[in-house]
C-alpha cells in the first residue's frame, strides 16, 4: 500500500512541477530576464565608477550554461524535480495521517495534506523570508540567508506537524471547530516568535557594515552623490515574489487534486471505513 | 456516514502498518529531502562537489523562482 500512495504521490508532484513549468516559462521568465538585465547594467555601471576612480576592476565570471538553457530547459528540470520531491513528501505525510485524521475521506485528506505542505515547506517561510529575483542579494551572505531560510522551512514544517497533533488532543474536549480554532492561534503565536527572533537580511553584518538596511539594491551614485544606476525597480520584485506563490499554488493545488481521486479509488472510496483485513502481521524481515 | 465501529477513531481507510512500509516512507523522505538540497541549496552556501557550479548554474532560475536564496 505504502509504494501506491508514494508512487501516486511522486506523479502528481510531477505533474505538478510540468504545469508550474509551464506558468513559470510564459509568465516569471520574462521577469527573470529583466531582473538579470538590471544586474549586468549595474555591474557595467559599477565598473565603469571603479574604473573612473581608479579602483581594479573585477573580470567577468564566465558563463557555463546559456541563459536559453537556464531559461527553458534549467528552470523546467528544477520546478519538475522539485515537485516530484515535494510529492513524495507529501505521500510520505499522507500516509502517515490515513486512520489517524479522524472522520475524513481520502480525497479530503489529500487537500488537507497539500495544504499543509504548501503552507510549511513555502508559504509561512516565505512571509518571512520571501523568493528574490537574480540581483536581489548580497554574495557574501549566501551562507547565512541559506541557513535562516532552511531554519524558517523546518520551523514551519515542525509547528504544523505539533499543531496538528495538539489540535487533536484537544477535539475531545473542545469538539473539532474550537479545537483547530486553538491548534491554528498556537500555530501562528510558535511561528511569530521565531519570525521575531531570526533577523531581516539587511540586519546580518555584511550589510550592516555596507550600511545598507536591505539586500535590495538601491541606487548606484558617484562620487558626487549623483545616481548613476536606479534602485531595483519595485514593480518587478512585487511581480516575481506574487508569480512564485502562483507557482507554488500550482504545484501544491495539482498534487492535493490529483492525488485526491487516485488515493479514492486507492482506498476503496467509501468514507471512513477502516479496514479490519489489514495485515498488521505482513511484516517481512 | 460511517459504517465503522467505533466512530470516534474511524477514519480513512487504514494505517499503514509494518517495518518494512517505514523503510519506504524513510526512503522516500531521505531521497525527496536529497533532491530538495541539490535544486534548493547546493553549490550555494555549501557544496558536495567541491567548487563545481554546473547543477546550481542549470537549475538556477528554478532556486530563485522556488524561493530559495540565491546569489
Ligand atoms: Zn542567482
Amino acid at each position: 500500500m505504502e509504494k501506491q500512495i508514494i508512487g501516486r504521490g511522486i506523479l502528481a508532484g510531477a505533474l505538478g512541477g510540468v504545469l508550474a513549468f509551464g506558468f513559470a516559462r510564459i509568465f516569471a521568465e520574462p521577469q527573470i530576464q529583466q531582473a538579470i538585465d538590471y544586474e549586468s547594467g549595474r555591474d557595467a555601471a559599477q565598473q565603469a565608477l571603479d574604473k573612473a576612480a581608479g579602483l581594479p576592476v573585477e573580470p567577468e565570471g564566465m558563463e557555463v550554461f546559456s541563459r536559453a538553457v537556464q531559461a527553458n530547459i534549467g528552470i523546467g528540470a528544477g520546478i519538475i524535480f522539485f515537485g516530484a520531491a515535494m510529492g513524495a513528501l507529501f505521500a510520505v505525510a499522507y500516509a502517515l495521517y490515513l486512520g489517524r485524521a479522524g472522520q475524513i475521506r481520502p480525497r479530503t485528506l489529500a487537500l488537507l495534506v497539500a495544504g499543509g505542505g504548501f503552507m510549511g515547506m513555502y508559504l509561512v517561510p516565505f512571509v518571512k523570508y520571501p523568493a528574490n529575483p537574480p540581483a536581489i542579494g548580497h554574495e557574501d551572505t549566501i551562507q547565512q540567508r541559506s541557513s535562516f531560510y532552511l531554519l524558517m522551512v523546518a520551523a514551519s514544517v515542525l509547528f504544523l506537524i505539533l499543531a496538528v497533533w495538539l489540535g487533536k488532543r484537544l477535539q475531545p474536549r473542545f469538539g473539532t471547530w474550537n479545537a483547530t480554532l486553538i491548534a491554528g492561534g498556537v500555530f501562528i503565536v510558535a511561528t511569530a516568535i521565531v519570525m521575531l527572533a531570526l533577523p531581516q537580511f539587511g540586519e546580518l553584518a555584511t550589510n550592516r557594515q555596507l550600511h545598507q538596511a536591505t539586500e535590495t539594491p538601491a541606487p548606484l551614485t558617484d562620487a558626487s552623490g549623483k545616481i548613476v544606476f536606479p534602485d531595483f525597480p519595485a514593480d518587478l520584485l512585487f511581480t516575481f515574489r506574487l508569480y512564485s506563490v502562483g507557482a507554488q499554488l500550482i504545484l501544491w493545488a495539482t498534487i492535493g487534486l490529483v492525488f485526491a481521486p487516485l488515493a479514492e479509488r486507492l482506498l476503496g472510496g467509501a468514507p471512513a471505513r477502516r479496514t479490519t483485513s489489514t495485515p498488521r502481521a505482513s511484516v517481512i524481515g | 456516514m460511517s459504517t465503522a465501529s467505533q466512530p470516534t477513531t474511524a477514519a480513512t481507510p487504514l494505517v499503514i502498518p509494518g517495518s518494512r512500509a517505514v523503510l519506504w516512507l524513510v526512503g522516500t523522505v531521505l531521497l525527496a529531502l536529497a533532491v530538495y538540497y541539490f535544486i534548493g541549496v547546493d553549490q550555494g552556501a555549501v557544496s558536495v562537489f567541491g567548487n563545481d557550479t554546473h547543477i546550481h548554474e542549470f537549475v538556477h532560475d528554478g532556486r530563485h523562482f522556488l524561493g530559495f536564496p540565491c546569489h
